[in-house]
C-alpha cells in the first residue's frame, strides 16, 4: 500500500507528477474560490463603511455567508441568451475569461515550493495571459449583438491595451533589478528585512522605485477595470458594459474571472514591489509568521487599496484615461527603465 | 504659480492621501443603517399607510355611506354602493379600495366627517399577486379591527393640529 502511494505521488514518474499537479491545481482553485466569497464581501464592506452603512450583513453572521447566497442565486436565475446573438462565442466567452484568470495563478508563488509551475519566464507568461483575458471581454461584447455590450468591450479593450504597456515596462525595471523572470526568484531578491530588497539599500534608485510602485498599482486598478477606470461597465452610460447581456452563471463567471484578475493583480503588487512571502522585517516576532500568511496579508492590504479607491475615487473620462496612460505613465516608465538599468550597469556593474 | 501647486499635487497624489484620510474617518464612524426588518424607524401620528375602517365602541361601523371620500379621491381608487340596512341607518354594501391605484394622499381620512376610513401606520403589506391589493369591505374593517388601538392613539396626539 505504502508503494502504491509513494509511486502515486513520486513526481519522477509521469503518473505521479500528474496526481501531484493535479492536487496542487484543485488546492490553488479551492483556496481562491473561497477566499474570493470572502474577498468580494469585503469589496462590499470597505465600500459602504466609508459611505456609513453597514453592508451586507443579514446572511450569515456579519454577512460572512452573503457571497454564497449570491452565488446560489446567480447558479439558480435562468440563462437568458438573447436572439441574434452568436450562440457559441456568446456562451464561450465568459469561460474564456474564467480560464485566463485561473491560469494566471499557475505561476504565481505565494511561499517558497508554494508554486504549480514555477516556470522560468513567468513574468513573461503572465503578461501573456493578461493580454489574452482581453479576448472573453471583447468576444462576449461582440456576441451579444448589443451597442453597450460592442462599446464596453472596445472601451475595455482600448484601456487594457494601453496600460499594458506601461506595466509591461514597469515589470522591466523590477526585472532588471531582479536579475530574473521567474517570479519565485524575482521574491528571493527581496530576502530579508524592507531595506534590503533588491540590494538597494536605501540607494537613490529607491526613489524611482516607489513611483513605479504606484504606477504599477494605478495601472493595475485600469488593467483590472476597476473604478475609477471603470468605463467600460460605467452605469450612466453603458448600463454594464460588455456584460450587459449576460445573466446567470455566465454572468458569474465573469464576475469570477474579474475579481481573480483584481486579486492577482494585487499578488503581483505583492510579489514585485512588497517582499511577496518575506517578512518585512529579518527579526523576531515578524519572522515567525508562516510566509503563505504574510503573502496573504500583503496582498490583502493591497486589496483594501483597490477597495478604497473604488470608494473615493471618481470615474475618469475617457480622454483623461488615454491621457494618463499614454501621456504620463508610459514616459514615467519608460524613463524609469533607462534610471534603472543605468544604476544596474554603472553602481552595481551588473547585467 | 498655480499650475505647479496642481501638477505637485497630482504627481504627488496629495488629492488622494487627503480623500483617503477622510475616508478612513468615515470607515469608523457609527453607522447610521437601520437594519431594517429587525429594527423600525419612528413614524409620525400623521403617517399615512395602509387603509382601515373604523368601528365605534359599540361595534357599530362607523362609515355612513355618504361618498365625500369617492368623490374626492384623486386617484378614483374608492368604489362605494350603498343602501339602506334593514334597520333604516344608511350604510354600505359595497366599499373598495383599489391598492394599486391609491396614491397615499390621505384626502378620504380629510373629507370623512366620522373619522371612519383612516390611513393607519402599517406600511408592511405587500403581496404576491396584484388581486390581493383590491381591498374590500370586509379586509378594510378587518384592518381597522386589528390596527384600533395604535389609530385611535395616532388621531388623539394630531388632535390638536387639525
Amino acid at each position: 500500500m505504502s508503494e502504491f502511494f509513494s509511486l502515486l505521488f513520486d513526481t519522477a514518474t509521469p503518473l505521479g507528477w500528474s496526481v501531484v499537479t493535479l492536487l496542487k491545481v484543485l488546492g490553488f482553485v479551492v483556496v481562491l474560490l473561497v477566499s474570493l466569497a470572502f474577498i468580494l464581501l469585503a469589496d462590499r464592506k470597505i465600500w459602504a463603511a466609508v459611505q456609513m452603512r453597514k453592508g451586507p450583513n443579514v446572511v450569515g453572521a456579519f454577512g460572512l455567508l452573503q457571497s454564497f447566497a449570491d452565488f446560489l442565486k446567480f447558479a439558480f436565475k435562468e440563462v437568458i441568451i438573447p436572439a441574434g446573438t452568436d450562440k457559441f462565442i456568446f456562451i464561450m466567452a465568459p469561460f474564456l475569461s474564467l480560464v485566463m484568470a485561473f491560469i494566471a495563478w499557475s505561476v504565481v508563488p505565494v511561499a517558497p515550493g508554494w508554486v504549480i509551475s514555477d516556470l522560468n519566464v513567468g513574468i513573461l507568461y503572465l503578461l501573456a495571459i493578461s493580454s489574452l483575458g482581453v479576448y472573453g471581454i471583447i468576444l462576449g461584447g461582440w456576441a451579444s449583438n448589443s451597442k453597450y455590450s460592442f462599446l464596453g468591450a472596445l472601451r475595455s479593450t482600448a484601456q487594457m491595451v494601453s496600460y499594458e504597456v506601461s506595466i509591461g515596462f514597469v515589470i522591466v525595471t523590477v526585472l532588471l533589478l531582479a536579475g530574473s523572470m521567474n517570479l519565485s526568484e524575482i521574491v528571493e531578491a527581496q530576502a530579508g528585512g524592507f531595506w534590503h530588497w533588491y540590494g538597494l539599500a536605501f540607494s537613490p534608485i529607491t526613489l524611482v522605485m516607489l513611483p513605479m510602485m504606484v504606477v504599477f498599482f494605478i495601472s493595475a486598478l485600469a488593467e483590472t477595470n476597476r473604478p475609477p477606470f471603470d468605463l467600460p461597465e460605467a452605469e450612466s452610460e453603458l448600463v454594464a458594459g460588455y456584460q450587459v447581456e449576460y445573466s446567470s452563471t455566465l454572468y458569474l463567471l465573469f464576475m469570477i474571472g474579474e475579481y481573480l484578475n483584481i486579486v492577482l493583480m494585487c499578488s503581483m503588487v505583492t510579489i514585485l514591489f512588497l517582499g511577496g512571502w518575506h517578512a518585512p522585517f529579518d527579526f523576531a516576532p515578524f519572522t515567525w509568521v508562516p510566509p503563505v500568511l504574510w503573502f496573504s496579508i500583503k496582498a490583502l492590504f493591497i486589496f483594501f487599496l483597490f477597495a478604497m479607491v473604488k470608494a473615493i475615487v471618481p470615474r475618469y473620462r475617457y480622454d483623461q484615461l488615454m491621457r494618463l496612460g499614454w501621456k504620463v505613465f508610459l514616459p514615467l516608465s519608460m524613463g524609469a527603465v533607462v534610471l534603472v538599468s543605468a544604476w544596474v550597469v554603472f553602481a552595481q556593474g551588473g547585467a | 504659480m498655480s499650475a505647479v501647486i496642481r501638477f505637485v499635487r497630482s504627481a504627488f497624489l496629495l488629492d488622494f492621501l487627503g480623500a483617503f484620510a477622510l475616508a478612513m474617518k468615515y470607515f469608523f464612524r457609527p453607522k447610521p443603517t437601520l437594519n431594517y426588518p429587525f429594527e423600525k424607524g419612528p413614524l409620525s401620528p400623521r403617517f399615512r399607510g395602509q387603509h382601515a375602517l373604523r368601528r365605534y365602541d359599540s361595534g357599530e361601523e362607523r362609515c355612513i355611506a355618504c361618498k365625500l371620500c369617492e368623490a374626492i379621491c384623486p386617484a378614483q381608487a374608492i368604489t362605494i354602493e350603498a343602501e339602506p340596512r334593514e334597520d333604516g341607518s344608511r350604510r354600505t354594501t359595497r366599499y373598495d379600495i383599489d391598492m394599486t391605484k391609491c396614491i397615499y394622499c390621505g384626502y378620504c381620512q380629510e373629507a370623512c366627517p366620522v373619522d371612519a376610513i383612516v390611513e393607519g401606520p402599517n406600511f408592511e403589506f405587500a403581496t404576491e399577486t396584484r388581486e390581493e391589493l383590491f381591498y374590500d369591505k370586509a379586509r378594510l374593517l378587518d384592518n381597522g379591527d386589528r390596527w384600533e388601538r395604535e389609530i385611535a392613539q395616532n388621531l388623539k396626539l394630531d388632535e390638536p393640529y387639525r
